[in-house]
């Protein structure tokens, strides 16, 4: 018996009672009370029949009085039966409907069935701490490619929406506090299926308990954990968190990269970008003097970056910023006195770091009537104000909900793909511009799906049985069309690691190896059909050497039998 | 004193007690087992075992099982003495009917074993 339903029949257990009680006392004096037969003669119900009446009676049913017209004195004790049990009756369903009210009973029933689904999970997921702005953008990521993932959310209210929402698998959700180890051990961090754990609520202590739980409990288990001060990241990293996601920090390296080196900013921040976005104009930040509006967590990542690459910086913020090294200016950014005095006419760029979302535009916009050519760096907040900043359409905008996600993403979906873009940020500017033209001419300027290839069994079968068995096979096989090998499908090879090895861009014509791990670029429907190649042999021999291949089981049995002869022939 | 506990002991003792009664005696003589205390019994019975619900120990659990043992075996002595025929019963009828509620009756000496067990190792 499940623990809900005895939940249940323990409150009930009162009304119980009554009714067996009041049950009870109508047979007995069913039995006792003579009654008459149609002649007359006297007779008394058997126990059976006392049971049958009082069952059909006592919930309203009433067939009539069997098998005999009762007397009087039988009609005044079934009066008073009739009063009871429908009593009983109704207490009984006033105290079952009210059950069914019960926001513990509820509860109990809700995290049964999420338990249940949890356990019944046979595929793969991902279990995401938090289910805000990143946390929603992150789990329609998964769903969209096939990858199922369990929800942990504080909010209740927010927790029973995600039923609501629109996702291709039914999406699990535990209205719970992730900071407790039972609520993750609920979620199924315990189970072999889980993936990875993704700490992205919105209190940097709970992301550090998470992280230090799966830790702890589950060493194999990867964790992504988002931390918004450099102290909680530098706390994650002391017990090895696998990915910590700063997001201030992160655009502050972007910010640097992207004055540093634009080329090779334009070709990551594209690659990593949730797939579909459009690639942009090269823009990259102008050299010279700064304003920063705003000396918050993201201000000062900001200010780190510029000074880094030695551009000068005077800051705008209400409050003393504490660092006399600084060029301060007090006031806010949102009124022209403040930015003159920072020097806005003679600045190369503003940049709007407040934590409201309203202000920085008001800032931006003030900067750019006082010095139209400005260059301008937004903060967005909220998702929700997307319309806004999209009317503005600023040179950069710094989104931190969507950083995260990206990062998350890439890191969940390709590992290699970080150690490539590490790379990718320390070539030269030629380079970057020569594989940004590459991408672009053979996938369009929509950014790709990014994925990486295990030449293992489990992923691509058909190949790693060709290796194994002494097979040859290039690089250039593996973006071969299926239907027409001469063609190209539309799918960039980007990094190849064998081993310590790693190899960027590989060539055409690069032998493979069982067990090298391929990092592509490619539209999403290339990929399906790259799948094909790699996991079905016959596809996989057309692909790889261009003979039809021979088909179905009877012809294959023939086939050896027919080409030994001719073998034996050749050998002298 | 908790008065619950007062119930629920009450019940369980009342319950073995009256199945004892009705099936101590000539298991073949149909005088000695009355139809009154038999349907005491049934309803002591049932009622015994809607209080067992919800206790979700292991003692509470085996409590429950003991009480829907006793409750099934009553009740196909109930069904046994319906097919019966008619008239005063006969003595086959009376031996299964008397055997079937003895099969209760240790079901119900066993609630009460527990019921005791239990109070012994509650050292207050």
């Amino acid at each position: 018996m499940n623990s809900t339903l005895l939940l249940m029949l323990r409150r009930l257990r009162a009304p119980i009672v009554l009714l067996i009680s009041i049950f009870a006392i109508g047979m007995v004096g069913l039995v006792l009370i003579p009654g008459a037969d149609a002649d007359g003669r006297t007779w008394h119900m058997t126990m059976f029949q006392a049971f049958y009446f009082t069952t059909y009676t006592a919930s309203t049913i009433g067939f009539g009085e069997i098998p005999y017209a009762f007397t009087d004195r039988q009609r005044l004790w079934v009066t008073a039966m009739i009063y009871a049990s429908v009593f009983g009756w109704a207490y009984l369903l006033t105290n079952l409907l009210s059950l069914g009210r019960d926001t513990a009973v509820r509860k109990a029933i809700a995290e049964r069935r999420f338990r249940r689904s949890v356990e019944a999970l046979v595929e793969p997921f991902y279990l995401i701490c938090g289910f805000g702005e990143t946390g929603r953008l992150i789990a329609r990521a998964l769903d969209r490619r096939d990858r199922r993932f369990v929800v942990v959310e504080i909010d209740e209210a927010r927790a029973q929406q995600i039923d609501l929402m629109e996702f291709r698998q039914v999406p699990l959700a535990l209205a719970g506090d992730a900071r407790l180890p039972a609520s993750l051990e609920a979620a199924g961090l315990r189970k072999n299926q889980c993936r990875g754990v993704l700490a992205l609520t919105n209190d940097d202590h709970a992301n550090l308990a998470v992280a230090m739980t799966v830790r702890l409990l589950e060493p194999n288990v990867p964790v992504l954990a988002r931390a918004m001060t450099r102290d909680t990241a530098a706390n994650m990293a002391s017990f090895g968190t696998d990915h910590i996601i700063n997001p201030f920090a992160q655009f502050g390296e972007q910010l640097a990269l992207a004055v540093s080196a634009p080329a090779n900013y334009r070709l990551v921040s594209w690659l990593v970008a949730l797939p579909g976005t459009q690639l942009e104009p090269a823009a990259a930040p102008p050299r010279g003097a700064w304003v920063v509006c705003g000396y918050g967590r993201f201000g000062r990542e900001v200010v780190r970056a510029f000074h880094e690459q030695g551009l000068e910086v005077t800051v705008i913020d209400v409050a003393d910023v504490g660092q006399p090294a600084l060029k301060v200016v007090r006031g806010t950014g949102t009124e022209a006195e403040p930015l003159a005095a920072a020097g806005i006419h003679s600045a190369v760029g503003v940049v709007a770091g407040t934590d409201d979302d309203v202000n920085n535009l008001s800032i931006v916009v003030t900067a750019r009537e006082l010095n139209p050519a400005l260059y301008t760096i937004v903060r967005q907040n909220l998702q929700a104000n997307q319309p806004l900043f999209d009317a503005f359409d600023a040179d950069m905008t710094m989104v931190s909900s969507r950083l995260i996600a990206s990062d998350c993403l890439a890191v969940v979906r390709t590992p290699l793909l970080r150690p490539f873009l590490e790379r990718a940020r320390h070539e030269d500017a030629a380079w970057a511009d020569a594989l940004l033209e590459r991408l672009v001419s053979a996938l369009g300027d929509l950014s790709p799906a990014v994925w990486s290839v295990t030449l293992n069994i489990s992923e691509a079968q058909a190949m790693y049985r060709l290796l194994m068995q002494g097979g040859h096979a290039r690089v250039r096989d593996l973006v071969r069309n299926p239907a027409r090998r001469d063609e190209q499908l539309a799918i960039v090879p980007l990094y190849l690691q064998r081993g310590e090895d790693a190899f960027e861009l590989p060539v055409d014509d690069f032998e493979l190896q069982p067990g090298d791990q391929v990092l592509f670029a490619g539209r999403g429907g290339a990929r399906d059909r790259q799948e094909a190649l790699l996991r079905n042999e016959k596809v996989r021999d057309y692909v790889v050497t261009g003979s039809d291949p021979s088909t179905g089981w009877l012809w294959r049995r023939l086939l050896p039998r027919r080409s030994t002869p001719s073998r034996d022939a050749r050998v002298p | 004193m908790n008065l619950e506990k007062v119930i629920f002991g009450f019940f369980i003792v009342l319950a073995a007690t009256l199945n004892f009664g009705f099936v101590y005696g000539d298991p073949a003589d149909p005088d000695h087992h009355h139809l009154w205390e038999f349907f005491a019994a049934f309803v002591v019975n049932v009622i015994a075992t809607a209080l067992k619900f919800g206790d979700r120990t292991q003692i509470g659990a085996i409590h429950l099982a003991t009480s829907l043992v006793a409750v099934l075996q009553l009740a196909a002595a109930a069904l046994v003495w319906f097919f019966a025929p008619p008239g005063p019963l006969d003595v086959g009828t009376t031996v299964s009917i008397v055997s079937l509620s003895a099969g209760a009756a240790l079901a119900n000496l066993v609630s009460v074993v527990i019921l005791i067990a239990e109070t012994i190792t509650l050292r207050r």
